[in-house]
């Protein structure tokens, strides 16, 4: 026989955390009419969807929830929250998930990045020296062999410029040649601009990793960085 | 910076938004006439992070603008649904590194579904995980299109697109525009 849902003997731990960290999530209000679920391309990954995991926390099962990798296969992409008739704020929910995991056991891929990032200012960890030397290599070859660009002027940390370019790091360590064209276009529009060397890396696997620490950290830097160091009026992210 | 408070008194800017407004001020002067022959059909991954995440549409329209300016109008096929109502590529949210790549490329499948719909040759990426996942489902399930980024179409439009900055292009556009270099 089917029993009833007792609700008022439910502990529902997670639930009371996640709501108290996103007041305005609006999770009780799900009326779980699955416009939510309809919509996700990640319905149906390891038998789960947002509608169901929802349910979940709001039954208490919370174990459950923390152990199902559908965390992690939700790309919190927000399409659900628009589809929303009530607003519920699904992603959000899944970035609690995600920091209700223990660090250690958080994809390796993602942490390895977060860490790199908050030690070397970007998630390949590449140098700062290395970066400058990458970016001054290849205008180099630019100068040399196009020459309608030999008045190239690619530089790092110049004081004053107006404008600051946060790029993705895994172009200048894996693709370099997918740089120059930006400068290119940047160098004919005349803008005075230069690459920041602090916390340059303009991806942020910290937030990925839902590590607030980490992610504020970063940012802090870079802010910082910007505002005393170089004192730019624009940051312009290439993404 | 909002989510945290941090104080800075810069503006924070998409490179779309600086792309569309130096075509607008005649700054960058570029236009579709390579591709008025050679008819290249070209489609559009809206990033959620400008697509969905910000309140206003005013990115995407300049996104759309500055495609339209380098292709053609009639060169370029948007996806259906589009804009904030786009499909995740499902490399976002750090999935491109998560590790469950199985169940990244089922989530992408619809993306990649949504791409061939187009009939396309060319998707634009604006996004770098976008870049690197719709690569990815054209290898896995077998699609013929090319995934390139934004500034490698622009700078093939204004024929200044080096021998180097080529790797995303397809063997249609491989060569374009570099004789006149020897010329």
């Amino acid at each position: 026989m089917t029993e009833s849902i007792a609700l008022d003997a439910l502990t529902c731990e997670l639930k009371d955390e996640v709501a108290s960290r996103i007041p305005d999530a609006n999770l009780d209000l799900c009326l779980t009419c699955g416009a939510c679920t309809g919509g996700c391309p990640a319905s149906g990954q390891y038998d789960m969807d947002p509608r169901k995991f929802l349910r979940m926390l709001l039954l208490g099962m919370d174990d459950e929830i923390v152990k199902n990798p559908w965390a992690w296969v939700c790309t919190m992409c927000g399409r659900c929250v628009t589809a929303c008739p009530m607003k519920i704020n699904i992603p959000k929910f899944i970035f609690n998930v995600r920091a209700a995991w223990p660090r250690e056991k958080r994809p390796k891929g993602i942490r390895g990045s977060c860490d790199q990032h908050i030690k070397s200012g970007n998630a390949m960890g590449v140098p700062k020296e290395d970066f400058v030397f990458t970016i001054e290599d290849v205008a180099e070859e630019i100068k040399e062999e196009q020459p309608d660009f030999s008045g190239l002027n690619i530089t790092a940390d110049r004081v004053g410029a107006h404008m600051v370019l946060n790029q993705n790091s895994r172009e200048p360590v894996t693709e370099p040649d997918e740089m120059s064209p930006l400068w290119k276009v940047l160098h004919l529009t005349g803008v005075d601009w230069t690459y920041p060397t602090v916390m340059w890396g303009g991806e942020n696997y910290c937030m990925f990793l839902a590590d607030d620490e980490g992610w504020r950290y970063i940012m802090e830097e870079f802010a910082h960085h910007i505002e005393h160091t170089i004192k730019a009026k624009v940051v312009v992210n290439t993404e | 910076m909002r989510k945290f408070n941090i104080p800075h008194t810069f503006e924070l800017k998409s490179i779309i938004e600086l792309f569309a407004q130096w075509i607008r001020e005649g700054t960058l002067k570029v236009n579709a006439d390579w591709n008025r022959d050679l008819k290249i059909k070209f489609t559009v991954q809206d990033p959620c992070n400008i697509a969905r995440k910000i309140e206003s549409d005013h990115i995407v329209d300049d996104l759309r603008f500055v495609i339209k300016t380098v292709v053609g109008e009639e060169n370029f096929i948007d996806m259906i649904p589009n804009r904030s109502n786009n499909f995740c590529c499902g490399g976002g949210g750090g999935a491109l590194q998560a590790g469950h790549t199985e169940q990244r490329r089922a989530y992408g499948k619809i993306k990649f579904d949504q791409i061939m719909e187009t009939g396309a040759d060319y998707v634009i990426t604006p996004c770098h995980n976008c870049h690197a996942q719709i690569e990815d489902m054209c290898h896995h399930y077998g699609g013929k299109y090319h995934t390139v980024h934004l500034w490698t179409i622009i700078c093939l439009a204004m024929g200044i697109l080096g021998e180097n900055e080529r790797t995303y292009l397809g063997p249609d556009l491989a060569e374009h525009g570099l004789e006149k270099e020897d010329t």
